[in-house]
């Protein structure tokens, strides 16, 4: 039977793309969750742009009258937990950090992802406005950008396309993109699809997908 | 002796005039955003403001509160200067981004690591700086662009304000400021950039009782400091140690 990974689903795949010691900021949305399934063993230090490092997960909807505290959120303004190690500093040094290139992996949402690995996620195509934020200097300096996306947009279309149409925030900088019934590398020499959701063929995903995939010689079902 | 106490933020923003260019600090929440300052800002009434700050307020990302978007009600901005100006849900506009899209206030849409940059190097006396955030984007546009070892920047110019405000922990009445947790953000260096700091802070303590290793805002950087004395609208920070 073919099935579509869930949101949570996409997130345990993307967060096996994380290793020890790691320095990885996530976007929101569906990036927001990969901090809720690290693999047993691994020390990731998440980095918010807002100026903290090494925090733990995200203070429950119940907790919060207990635990939050207005001086302790991430970039998306949710309340956050601490771990040993972790710190703070100003908005200059956190881009610092990501523009210096010292930050592993960025794991971004997508409004359109191309076949040469352009990005565009901050504009809101209903509207013809949106938020830059943090995510371009994200996008243009870390050393591996991951696309976590559904495949289609809610009418069905392409989120994966030849050029994208939305304005870029930037070009050339995903190396993966992991979606609900895929897992596609960019390559210099295009799209390579890597692994299939379960029961979902090449063709089925190809024909979800603007740009010609090439399909990698050990293609696999996703694993979580 | 000196002392930068002042004993009301009325009397705090009392100068500001009509065209001021005003620097904010915060990230959206509550969490070091100089909220008694905004509304005295807002009672005071000086109009055709520019202002710098990541958000433009109303965008609720962490609770709902009367923040930057105080200003926008009460049409007192001309300009915003920002990354993060526009309302995540579409259902809910913010007053900034309706006043933006009407054309009543001009937007300069900035990535925040360049935001950030451009005030640090405001305050820092560098005019400019290259970053190569932006290239192939609508960032790049009308600005000079030069390549270091094979990759393309972006010219990003320094930006100042008339006043900063600012939020932080605690003060020593000379100026020298802490900050707490996240609460950071933009203060520490929007307090350089500004001819006059103004820094909201739960607590005013005697020059020597901060630990001058814990101090981020070294004093000289701060014109006046005004002691919270009442509890905002808001749920305020837990007094948990942030550990």
């Amino acid at each position: 039977m073919k099935e579509r990974l869930n949101r949570e689903a996409i997130a345990m795949r993307v967060a096996k793309e994380l290793f020890n010691g790691a320095v990885v900021n996530l976007g929101i949305g569906i990036p927001t969750l990969v901090s809720n399934f690290i693999p047993e063993g691994l020390t990731v230090i998440f980095h918010s742009e807002n100026g903290v490092l090494g925090f733990s997960s995200t203070v429950n909807q119940e907790e919060i009258p207990e635990k939050a505290d207005i001086d302790f959120i991430n970039a998306g303004g949710q309340y956050i937990t601490s771990l040993p190690g972790m710190c703070f500093f100003n908005s200059a040094e956190s881009f610092a950090m990501i523009r210096g290139g010292h930050l592993d992996i960025a794991v971004l949402g997508v409004i359109e992802v191309s076949e040469k690995g352009d990005l565009a996620n901050w504009m809101i195509p209903s509207r013809g406005v949106g938020n830059i934020g943090g995510g371009m200097d994200l996008a243009f300096n870390t050393k591996r950008v991951i696309a976590a996306t559904e495949h289609v947009t809610k009418d069905g279309k392409p989120k994966i396309v030849k050029k994208c149409r939305a304005p870029l925030t930037a070009s050339k900088c995903v190396d993966l993109i992991v979606t609900d019934i895929a897992v596609i590398e960019v390559t210099k020499q295009g799209l390579v699809l890597k692994e299939l959701a379960p029961g979902w063929t090449t063709e089925e995903v190809q024909a979800l997908t603007e740009p010609k995939l090439k399909i990698a010689k050990n293609l696999k079902e996703i694993e979580l | 002796m000196i002392n930068k106490v002042y004993e009301s933020f009325e009397e705090a923003v009392a100068d500001v005039g009509d065209g001021s260019t005003i620097m904010v600090g915060g990230f959206g929440g509550p969490g070091g955003f100089p909220y008694f300052l905004v509304k005295a800002l807002r009672d005071q009434g000086a109009k055709g403001l520019t202002i710098i700050s990541n958000n433009a307020g109303g965008t609720s990302l962490t609770l709902d509160f009367d923040d930057l978007k105080i200003l926008f009600e009460k049409r007192q901005v001309r300009k915003m200067i920002a990354s993060f100006p526009f309302s995540p849900s579409a259902s809910r506009p913010s007053p900034a981004e309706k006043q933006i899209l009407d054309g009543r206030v001009e937007l300069e849409l900035v990535p925040q690591g360049t935001l950030a940059e451009r005030i640090r190097a405001g305050g820092a006396g560098i005019p400019g700086f290259y970053t190569p955030t932006g290239v192939g984007t609508i960032i790049e546009k009308g600005k000079e662009k030069k390549k270091f070892n094979g990759r393309i920047y972006l010219l990003e110019r320094a930006l100042k304000a008339d006043y900063a405000l600012i939020r932080a922990y605690k003060a020593d009445k000379m100026g020298n400021l802490v900050y707490r947790g996240t609460a950071r953000n933009f203060n520490p260096v929007m307090a350089t950039a500004a001819a006059i700091t103004i820094a909201e802070v739960d607590e005013i303590v005697e020059v020597g009782e901060l630990d001058p290793e814990d101090i981020q805002t070294p004093g000289i950087f701060v014109k006046r400091i005004v002691k919270v004395k009442e509890n905002p609208g808001f749920p305020r920070h837990t007094e948990r140690k942030l550990r």
